[in-house]
């Protein structure tokens, strides 16, 4: 399997190994191949002025990566993570050709799955909310649904984690 | 020594074979190891025999760069001649009879190699292109290329020397051997431009090694032309090598110089037309160019006559082995560096928790202690040594001033006499190469602006050479770097009008003298009455000050009319480590760039006062100052409601300073600065984050951004209603 192409709102489920995981009652999958590490839930510090869903930055052996918290993202109800929290750390290949590492908080991760074409389908429109975009398609599997993520959309969209726009300087000078 | 050597030649000529290059450089190599061992006390026998495999090996490396049948029997025949002469020593008993053939093929090969050029100059009309094979040459024109860059470097530093002192032998012998090796390695490339250019150079320097020329004004400028040409070429081969336009032809125009050398190396001046400072331009028109023929002939005719002559007497000096004293230099990728220091630091992380562990802490054991003790101490060493492989001497960044400073001399028509001092500090490279552009900045102002022209110095009573003075120096975990001059200083008068006409400042405030020269550093303000040829050209000293404070660093000026000025920049001695001042704000931390801290106090009651209801300012010594609340700018809880139980950090950047409210100072510390990465790459609240001593991530404040942002507290409001509640 291939990494979905960017800039594509079409892009599809492709067959291949997900990585799943739960946020609540939901299950959700982001492909192995964009999975860097799984890390148990450690102290992590908040960014100001961050929107809420950037939990803020931890220290991955010496690198420091922003962690997101998937359940605000996907603008859940918040909960209190317990022992089996983990922060998924995900790998993005950006464009220009670097990669970046952005962690997510999860409520439990569950397994790594093989799906077959026959087990996809493209995410269903529900005509605006629940918002579709960072979903690759649906999984169904012994008769429970699991939401692929588009892990591009998901960590990478622009514009979400910037601060309010820039405030104008005033001119200062202690002199005048 | 030298029978080590020889025995090397003899193991490397076993390889070599006839049409083939193999071996060639090694031998050439170890031939000059010979050569440089040779210089002083030697027999006539051993220094003709050098003289005699110098010979063969210039034909072969000025030809076409592989060995004939003749010449492997000469250098087979040389082997043993050599072999024995050790044998018998400087008493020169029971030496071998000097081969009859030798000095016949010497004269002969001398007149043969005028041959091989020609023919290989004949082709092109243009004489000075290049091409590169870099499809089979790769490896080799790399080596080529660093190695060049090394040579070029050590060539203008020679040059440097030879001007303050033309009979350092040591140096002329240096630059000597710079070129000779240029030439070695652009022949055995078949790189036949750069070869000739290198090698005219080299018959200059070679009649002035001994002593047949002089160095004057002229030749120190014919080194420096042609060493600027050779850099010219070495640049588009690095740009090739890496990928720009591959195998286009480099045309560097070369033959003003040779002629140049050619008629310094016949004893005729210079003519005084060509400036130092002129850069050789793109195309050289081909009308002065001189037919290839007498390019090339006459000097390696010269070169014959020297070699078939008895060797002269050799000059007793002794030539530097390369480098510094004291050991040999490894080239390492900066990435490796780098991730060798991240880890390191990585490892001060892990030994430190390791250590504060309330488990290990509860064992109680001597030997256990000592062993943490220990492993805290290597651990620390290896962080010191880590940073330390970053940090090189600033002589390369000062030493390209001087160049800077004779050049700008000569076409202003000043005498400036330019001293150096404390080259010999470290710094971290990266702020080495980011120093270049605002030292080059302030040097073409105190030479242009500040040095007087010799009339107007002796006019005042001065000396008419003028002075110019850099220097670097450690202190306050810093580095310090000073430029001054004895020129004539900022004149306050001039510059607070200037100022006031820019619309800089109000005609109505007053300020001491201090206070207006700094006045300089406002974007906008160039005191330049005449905008000179390379000042004056709309970029001032707000440049110089901004690219310092990107540095984390910051720049002072003192100056004293007629009397001179100078320019204090204290910066840090890297960008990867920042002394940081730990805050806490509520229960977060976040670290402030020691460097743009004022001062911190606690306010006592009646230090602050509001405007309007809302802005608060702290009086500071006479001047309000105002208050950015650092816990509600952030839309983070603080826990200080009270300023009397608050601490204020003052900090600045410009001309502007805040004081920030802060519940506690949690001390001062060393921290790695750690990119955000690309996630928060639009915001300018943070300036970085650093791994604490715990382990967990601290964010440093960028100064600039907070004591630009407006304080009122409806702007502050806004900003918290929008922020996030976590």
């Amino acid at each position: 399997m291939t990494t979905p192409p960017l800039n594509s709102n079409a892009a599809q489920a492709q067959a291949g190994r997900y990585l799943t995981f739960s946020l609540g009652l939901e299950t959700y999958g982001l492909p192995v191949l964009n999975v860097r590490e799984i890390i148990r839930l450690c102290p992590i510090t908040p960014v100001p002025r961050m929107p809420d869903f950037i939990k803020g930055v931890i220290n991955l052996r010496g690198t420091v990566i922003p962690v997101l918290d998937l359940r605000a993202k996907f603008q859940m109800a918040e909960a209190v993570f317990s022992e089996r929290a983990c922060i998924i750390v995900v790998q993005l290949r950006s464009p220009s050709g670097g990669s970046t590492l952005i962690g997510a908080i999860v409520d439990t991760v569950e397994e790594v799955v093989q799906f077959n074409e026959s087990q996809l389908e493209p995410a269903p429109d529900f005509g605006g909310s629940p918002e579709t975009q960072f979903i690759l398609g649906l999984a169904t599997v012994s008769g429970s649904v699991k939401t692929l993520l588009d892990p591009e959309k998901v960590f990478l969209a622009e514009g979400l984690l910037t601060l309010s726009p820039a405030q104008v300087p005033e001119p200062q000078t202690t002199h005048s | 020594m030298a029978a080590k050597l020889l025995a090397h030649i003899g193991e490397e000529l076993a390889f070599v074979v006839p049409e083939q290059d193999a071996g060639l450089l090694p031998i050439n190599s170890f031939v000059m190891d010979l050569e440089e061992l040779a210089e002083g006390n030697v027999s006539n026998a051993w220094a003709g025999g050098l003289k005699a495999a110098r010979g063969w090996l210039d034909e072969v490396l000025d030809g076409k760069g592989k060995f004939t049948a003749e010449n492997i029997r000469h250098f087979n025949e040389w082997h043993a001649y050599m072999s024995s002469a050790l044998e018998a020593g400087p008493s020169g008993e029971g030496m071998p009879a000097w081969p009859a053939t030798w000095d016949n093929n010497t004269a002969a090969a001398g007149t043969s190699t005028a041959s091989p050029p020609e023919a290989s100059a004949a082709p092109a009309a243009d004489e000075s292109a290049i091409r590169l094979n870099l499809a089979e040459d790769l490896e080799l024109l790399r080596e080529f290329h660093s190695e060049s860059v090394e040579l070029l470097q050590s060539v203008e530093q020679g040059v440097l020397v030879l001007e303050a002192n033309p009979d350092d032998a040591t140096t002329i012998n240096s630059i000597f051997r710079a070129f000779h090796t240029f030439k070695g390695g652009a022949g055995f490339l078949h790189l036949n431009a750069l070869r000739d250019l290198a090698h005219e150079l080299e018959t200059v320097l070679d009649l002035v090694r001994r002593s047949e020329l002089h160095i004057d004004s002229g030749i120190i400028n014919l080194i420096l032309a042609g060493g600027d040409a050779l850099e010219q070429f070495t640049r588009a081969i690095g740009a090739q090598l890496q990928g720009i336009d591959p195998g286009s032809p480099i045309v560097v125009p070369t033959s003003d110089i040779i002629r140049r050398a050619k008629a310094a190396a016949r004893g005729e001046a210079e003519p005084p037309a060509v400036a130092p400072q002129e850069r050789l331009g793109t195309d050289a028109p081909a009308s002065q160019m001189p037919p290839p023929e007498q390019a090339l002939t006459a000097p390696v005719l010269q070169t014959a006559a020297a070699s078939a002559a008895p060797p002269p007497p050799v000059p007793p000096v002794r030539e530097p082995v390369g480098g510094d004293p004291g050991g040999g230099f490894v080239k390492i990728d900066t990435a490796k560096l780098d991730s060798l220091v991240d880890l390191v630091g990585e490892l001060v992380v892990a030994q430190s928790m390791v250590v504060e562990n309330s488990e290990v802490q509860a064992i109680q054991s001597s030997q256990f202690v000592r062993q943490l003790r220990q492993l805290r101490r290597i651990t620390s060493d290896l962080q010191s040594t880590a940073m330390s492989m970053r940090m090189v001497p600033v002589r390369g960044a000062f030493q390209k001033m001087t160049r800077l400073v004779r050049d700008l001399a000569t076409s202003g028509g000043k005498q400036i006499q330019f001293l150096l001092e404390g080259e010999e500090t470290e710094l971290d490279r990266n702020m080495v190469e980011k120093l270049g552009d605002p030292l080059v900045h302030m040097i073409r102002n105190s030479v242009d602006h500040g040095i007087e022209s010799q009339d107007e110095r002796m006019a005042r009573g001065k000396p008419a050479q003028g002075t110019i003075r850099l220097s670097a120096a450690h202190q306050r975990g810093g580095i310090v770097i000073r430029l001054s001059d004895d020129g004539k200083g900022l004149d306050p008068a001039r510059i607070r009008a200037k100022a006031i006409e820019r619309g800089l400042i109000r005609g109505d405030v007053e300020m001491d003298a201090s206070e207006i020269v700094s006045l300089i550093f406002l974007p906008g303000f160039s005191t330049a009455d005449a905008v000179t040829d390379l000042s004056g050209r709309g970029v001032g000293m707000d440049v110089v000050r901004s690219n310092i404070e990107g540095l984390s660093g910051k720049i002072e000026v003192q100056s004293v009319l007629g009397e001179g000025t100078t320019f204090t920049l204290l910066l840090p001695l890297t960008l990867a480590i920042i002394d940081g001042m730990l805050v806490g704000v509520g229960d977060d931390r976040y670290i402030i760039p020691t460097l743009s801290i004022r001062e911190s106090f606690r306010p006592q009651p009646g230090m602050v006062s509001t405007i309007q209801g809302r802005g608060e300012v702290v009086s500071v010594r006479g001047r309000q100052t105002p208050l950015l609340r650092l816990g509600r700018y952030l839309g983070r809880p603080a826990r200080a409601t009270n300023l009397e139980d608050a601490i204020i950090v003052v900090v600045e950047s410009g001309d502007a300073a805040r004081g920030l409210v802060v519940d506690e100072l949690l001390g001062k510390q060393e921290v790695v600065i750690k990119s955000l990465g690309q996630t928060f790459r639009h915001q300018n609240l943070l300036a970085g984050s650093a791994v604490l001593g715990d382990g967990s991530v601290g964010l440093i404040l960028d100064v600039d951004t907070l004591v630009k942002t407006p304080t009122h507290s409806n702007a502050i409001a806004a900003v918290t209603a929008a922020a996030p509640h976590l």
